[in-house]
């Protein structure tokens, strides 16, 4: 205290002004945010092969009895959670991706750098091809595989990196990562090949779809990725004190490998989760992370939340897409995502010139 | 109160022994200069004192050791400007004197106003308060260094470890650092141990000055007692000049043209 007392006296006894620099939420973006989602979300409510219009669509939200009973389940019990799912599953792969990128000082880290979607593929493709249909405490069993895949190979990941580097650094987790994700690639490759009548079936759950979700995937997956966001969120001033380095962020009595571990827990939590309902959706955790900062610059303060509301649009629209282009048929929502993805990604890696990696 | 004792403390790199049995005691309040060769372990024992590398043996400051104290404990007790500190590119220089306040902060806790106003006002004690919503990366090396210290300056340690403070500085922004660093020592009373490789810049600002040779401590004293032909000529290998400057203990070390330093192979045993 008396040290600050000398800060605060002279040169000038006037109160400080504020100061000036400081990373804040611009409102017109998150406002902007908002507006798209809300767009997304009634545009993804109304697309599908059968007509319902904007009309029915609000009655069905104010009074759903006084709506037609079919189209009012086609709503209820289709559309709307199907809506209601890719907003989850965007929102959460972005706010992962966000944080994997913070806690690796690593802008091309996304969410399944440690592994999570090759275990997620790995553990979806062994229910698929040796336990089809079967359910497990009333769970299917595939969604409950993938989440074990995915949570057993960033463990395994974080397990290796600590023996090889002691996790004094991010390369020797993020080698292992690629090692184990290789690993059960390999591992999943051979099986898909071997079980030559549930491939179709294993493609199209690496690909990912919200198709077969209905609200029982929203529930299952709500509570976990509630609390990946609500930790994540809480970690954004640690996330941009982690900038400075391993380190000098020591030296300011913040300990990197808690936040990296916290945060790397909590993103993979709720990346296994939606990966197990959604399958293994490429590009959204890296193409929304950078977007946002190209808009509104790096804090992590704002590129977190503004990833989160941009993340559940993107998914929205691109569920959307996926239904539409090929009408009746449904695209595969990864192949949405990776086709916008990778031009998209190739420009921001561009504009960047890769400084930064 | 901010006097820190260091008995017999030995540090190795993997199996490498870098720093071995050093005793050195420094009073509160005063200026310490780490000098020696290259390779003697100056930064190694400011890093050590900040418990960013394992030691043997003790370190106290306050009578308190640093083994014992938390993280932040330890972060609101001293400070340290590495030698090049990383500057993010993007974050503005008010959000990275910012991060100084983290040590003040719960896990989970946010700057307050109090926090912002301690910053704007040492922006304002280092005239950086014009560069507060200038990035990180379009400063100039002084001001680059300006902006260390004032991160530094933010956790209000009462020690304040520097890394080569005026390396790659032009000599009118290493006399700007350096008087800085005088004032605010005067200031605030802040003990400072500085590892310093230009010996007549330590000469100049250090009270005292402890020599290093290959980890080990060879000479501690003021600037006079340790700054001596003789001396360097021993630990340095070079032909210099020592000349009283600046008061009775102010030394300039002049090296001297026609005398190449011994070869390596004529320095060894």
């Amino acid at each position: 205290m008396q040290i600050l007392a000398r800060f605060s006296r002279p040169p000038r006894a006037a109160p400080v002004a504020a100061l000036q620099g400081l990373p804040r939420l611009p409102w017109l973006w998150a406002a902007a945010g908002a507006v798209v989602l809300l767009g997304a979300m009634v545009l993804g409510v109304l697309v599908g092969p059968a007509h319902i219009g904007l009309g029915t669509v609000l009655q069905a939200l104010v009074a759903p009895s006084a709506v037609d009973p079919a189209q009012a389940s086609i709503l209820w019990s289709l559309r709307i959670p199907r809506v209601v799912l890719g907003v989850i599953v965007g929102a959460m792969l972005a706010t992962a991706g966000a944080a994997y990128q913070g806690a690796f000082r690593n802008p091309l880290a996304d969410p399944y750098l440690l592994g999570a979607a090759a275990g997620a593929n790995l553990g979806a493709t062994l229910a698929i091809a040796f336990a089809p249909g079967s359910s497990l405490i009333g769970v299917n069993v595939v969604p409950l595989a993938g989440f074990i895949g995915a949570a057993a190979a960033v463990a395994g990941a974080y397990a290796l990196g600590r023996t090889v580097t002691g996790l004094r650094n991010t390369t020797g987790l993020i080698l292992a990562g690629v090692a184990i994700a290789a690993f059960f690639n390999a591992i999943q490759t051979y099986i898909q090949q071997s079980q030559t009548n549930s491939v179709r079936q294993i493609y199209s759950w690496i690909l990912g779809r919200l198709v077969t979700a209905g609200w029982e995937g929203v529930l299952l997956v709500l509570p976990y990725v509630v609390l990946s966001v609500a930790v994540i969120l809480l970690h954004r001033r640690l996330l941009d004190a982690l900038s400075i380095g391993d380190e000098e962020v020591t030296s300011l009595g913040i300990s990197a490998r808690r936040v990296r571990l916290i945060v790397v827990i909590a993103a993979t939590l709720g990346t296994a989760a939606v990966v197990a309902i959604a399958g293994t959706i490429a590009f959204v955790g890296i193409i929304v992370p950078h977007t946002v900062r190209l808009l509104v610059g790096r804090s992590y303060r704002v590129v977190i939340p503004l990833s989160l509301l941009f993340g559940a649009a993107f998914l929205v629209l691109a569920d959307t897409a996926a239904r539409m282009v090929a009408a009746p048929a449904e695209l595969p929502i990864g192949v949405i995502t990776a086709l916008v993805g990778a031009p998209f990604f190739i420009v921001v890696m561009r504009s960047t010139r890769a400084a930064a990696l | 109160m901010n006097d820190i004792v260091l008995r017999g403390v030995g540090i190795a790199y993997e199996s490498e022994v870098v720093v071995s049995g050093l005793d050195l005691d420094i009073g509160s309040g005063e200026w310490l200069a780490l000098i020696g060769p290259n390779g003697a372990g100056k930064t190694t024992i400011l890093r050590a004192i900040a418990r960013l590398v394992a030691y043997q043996g003790e370190i106290r400051i306050g009578g308190q050791t640093v083994a014992g104290m938390s993280g932040p404990e330890l972060a609101r007790r001293v400070a340290l400007v590495m030698q090049q500190p990383h500057m993010p590119e993007g974050m503005s220089v008010s959000q990275y004197v910012l991060l100084g306040r983290s040590p003040h902060l719960a896990y989970f806790g946010k700057e307050g106003r109090q926090d912002q106003q301690v910053v704007a006002g040492i922006l304002e004690r280092l005239a950086l308060n014009r560069f507060a919503a200038r990035s990180l990366d379009h400063l100039s090396g002084g001001e680059r260094q300006r902006a260390a210290i004032a991160r530094a300056l933010a956790q209000q340690a009462p020690v304040l470890l520097i890394d080569e403070p005026t390396s790659s500085l032009d000599v009118g922004r290493q006399q700007e650092v350096l008087e800085l660093i005088d004032d605010l020592r005067a200031e605030q009373g802040l003990t400072v141990i500085a590892a310093m490789h230009d010996l007549t810049l330590a000469g100049q600002y250090a009270d005292r000055m402890a020599l290093l040779v290959a980890g080990k401590l060879v000479a501690v004293g003021t600037p006079a007692d340790v700054l001596t032909e003789p001396v360097i000529a021993d630990h340095y290998q070079a032909h210099v000049r020592v000349m009283q400057m600046n008061g009775a203990s102010g030394r300039a070390v002049i090296p001297i043209r026609g005398h190449a330093p011994a070869k390596v192979e004529e320095r060894l045993p």
